[in-house]
């Protein structure tokens, strides 16, 4: 009963906040576009057409082609997957080990987590654009290593925020109610403290989807992410730098993709932190 | 104050060995160890890089004696030869004593990261304060509003558009490199001239996220610190409005943008690969780069060492402009 007033009581303030709903407006279109790709595309992504090279948009190509004839609408709604599946799959990534770690360092406290905090304190020292830009130089540049590597290298927000979780709930009654019950380590930390740090861990995902998204594409466009044919909105930008001077329309259309996806997903957590407990997160709003 | 200078020097000690432990690990990632048998039918390992790297590393040897060997040429900055066709040592690559310093790699990424800091800071803390200040106005909506886009902004889809714009379209800004190729023919005014103008996109992407965050960031802080209880005091007392924000609350409300300008730090010099590539700066960002295409083991690894080390003095700068300006941390409380 209480969950279901709780839920209910969600949906009411982030239904009256209307930036959020924006935010939440987006990010559906763009999994019904990367989900429904080959039924939305008026093109295959990869169909060649020499004798319509670099075309300017038009009612055929209503987002022009690129230097090999290929619709460039088509690509971008395709590149939507991949956009898509890195911020998610990234963010699970990270998500993950960050909970981990944060949990076993709130809860345990102690040596334990003064080593877990240090090494978060070491990572974030080492710039993570050089960490990641290392990382794929020993390894082979595919969607999925892309995804790894992200998420390898975004968990320690997520960590610290779980561990400050974890710090204010397990002295609470409840938590030693169910340790004195006899409750194993494993069984707290997931059945019930957990539980109840969950709402900062998805918003700071919701939001880590935005930076993992900007990252993938950075990496493509320097031709060292989703390579080639593959579409994604960051390789068909360099082709853009490539005809900076003759296709505007390559530098211009993905850039503004990538940029209200982003957007996006800003809203749509910076909307749910709000209507999840708009007391709690004021004092962090930045 | 000398205590905890002496205490955050001291911290500095794990965290410098961490980061030399990380790199090691990733150095130990490439396809060349001994004991990795799937490298000899790696095509990116020619049996001379693999000599090289385990020369290099003393591969044959156990581990921890590796580690220490390098830990040992590390502390005396000796980074090893790049695995380029040149070999010439990584140090001399990223600052080159038999260059002039404005054309040293580490001086031009650090001079235009510090730059960029001054920019950001410049113009993020009067836009923040004045948009807290006046709250909910038509101005703040704007500012709050296109710092979120600025937020979402891809650093370097911003640089193709400004290039497009006013390399190409409007042909006012060179797009490629810190001086044109006439500019040793240039007199002294002329060749000031030309170097500024080949700063001004550089400088621009690289200011532009950070005085989004900045600015939010200092809108935030300083709509808290207006409601402390010692502000409403201020104004009690009849102190002029300009008095009270600049006098009072501005103080308090600096201080969390001193730890966020040093937080930045890695981003700046993560973002330096970007706009270096971008507009052909040869930077170090860019030698990082070019280094990551030619998997120059030795190269990346130096630069990465530097990066971290970078971020760790511009962290303890920020502590000890917090230790100035906050005098609770001064007298040790």
């Amino acid at each position: 009963m209480k969950t279901d007033s709780l839920g209910s009581l969600f949906l009411k303030r982030f239904k009256q906040n209307r930036l959020a709903v924006a935010g939440a407006i987006i990010v559906l279109c763009l999994v019904v576009a990367a989900v429904f790709a080959p039924l939305v595309a008026p093109y295959k992504p990869n169909d060649i057409d020499r004798k319509h090279i670099l075309m300017p948009p038009d009612i055929h190509h209503p987002l022009g082609t690129d230097d090999l004839g290929r619709d460039v609408l088509s690509r971008m709604i395709w590149g939507a997957r991949i956009s898509l599946a890195v911020g998610f799959v990234a963010v699970g990534i990270a998500s993950v080990i960050g909970i981990i770690f944060g949990a076993i360092a709130g809860y345990y406290g102690g040596w334990t987590e003064r080593i877990i905090m240090r090494f978060i304190d070491i990572m974030l020292t080492i710039p993570t654009f050089f960490l990641i830009l290392a990382v794929i130089a020993f390894i082979e540049p595919s969607i999925w290593n892309i995804m790894i590597v992200i998420g390898l290298t975004g968990w320690m927000g997520v960590a610290r925020l779980v561990r400050a979780e974890f710090l204010s709930v397990k002295e609470r009654d409840y938590v030693v109610a169910a340790r004195a019950l006899g409750a194993s380590d494993f069984r707290i930390i997931f059945r019930h403290i957990m539980i109840n740090s969950m709402a900062p861990v998805l918003v700071s995902a919701v939001l880590g989807i935005a930076g993992a998204v900007l990252v993938e594409s950075a990496l493509s466009f320097l031709g060292i992410g989703v390579q080639p044919p593959t579409p994604s909105w960051g390789n068909i930008l360099t082709l853009g730098k490539d005809n900076i001077e003759i296709a505007w329309w390559l530098s211009v259309f993905p850039g503004l993709a990538i940029l209200i996806t982003v957007v996006g997903y800003n809203l749509l957590g910076e909307g749910i932190r709000d209507s999840i407990d708009p007391r709690l997160w004021e004092s962090e709003r930045k | 104050m000398f205590k905890y200078l002496a205490k955050r020097f001291l911290e500095m000690i794990p965290t410098l060995f961490g980061i030399t432990l990380i790199s090691f690990f990733i150095i130990h990632l490439a396809p060349g160890k001994p004991t990795d048998a799937l490298s000899e039918m790696n095509p990116k390992m020619t049996p001379e890089a693999r000599e090289r790297l385990e020369k290099l590393y003393n591969l044959d040897k156990p581990v921890i004696v590796q580690y220490g060997m390098w830990l040992k040429r590390i502390v005396r900055l000796d980074f090893g030869e790049s695995f380029s066709m040149d070999r010439r040592p990584v140090m001399q690559k990223i600052w080159d004593t038999k260059q002039p310093l404005l054309e040293r790699r580490l001086f031009i990424t650090f001079m235009l990261n510090l730059i960029a800091m001054i920019i950001i800071l410049m113009i993020a803390i009067p836009v923040g304060i004045s948009s807290a200040t006046h709250q909910n106005t038509l101005y703040d909506k704007i500012t709050t509003t296109t710092v979120f886009l600025g937020f979402a902004m891809p650093s370097f889809w911003l640089a193709l558009l400004l290039m497009m714009l006013f390399g190409v379209y409007l042909d006012w800004l060179p797009i490629s490199g810190l001086k044109s190729m006439s500019y040793d023919s240039l007199s002294v005014g002329g060749k000031i001239l030309d170097r500024l103008k080949h700063l001004v996109l550089p400088m621009f992407v690289a200011a532009f996220g950070g005085l989004a965050a900045d600015s939010r960031y200092m809108r935030s802080s300083m709509l808290e610190v207006v409601r402390q209880d010692y502000v409403t005091v201020a104004r009690a007392k009849g102190l002029p409005e300009k008095t009270v924000i600049y006098r009072h609350a501005f103080r308090n409300a600096l201080l969390p943008l001193i730890t966020l300008a040093g937080l930045s730090v890695p981003g700046l010099i993560g973002g330096s690969v970007i706009f270096e590539n971008i507009f052909g700066i040869p930077g170090m960002g860019q030698l990082f780069f070019n280094g990551v295409m030619t998997r120059d083991y030795s190269l990346i690894m130096a630069i990465l060492t530097i990066g971290a080390f970078l971020t760790l003095i511009g962290n303890l700068l920020a502590d000890i402009g917090y230790m100035f300006a906050d005098p609770r941390i001064r007298t040790g409380r």
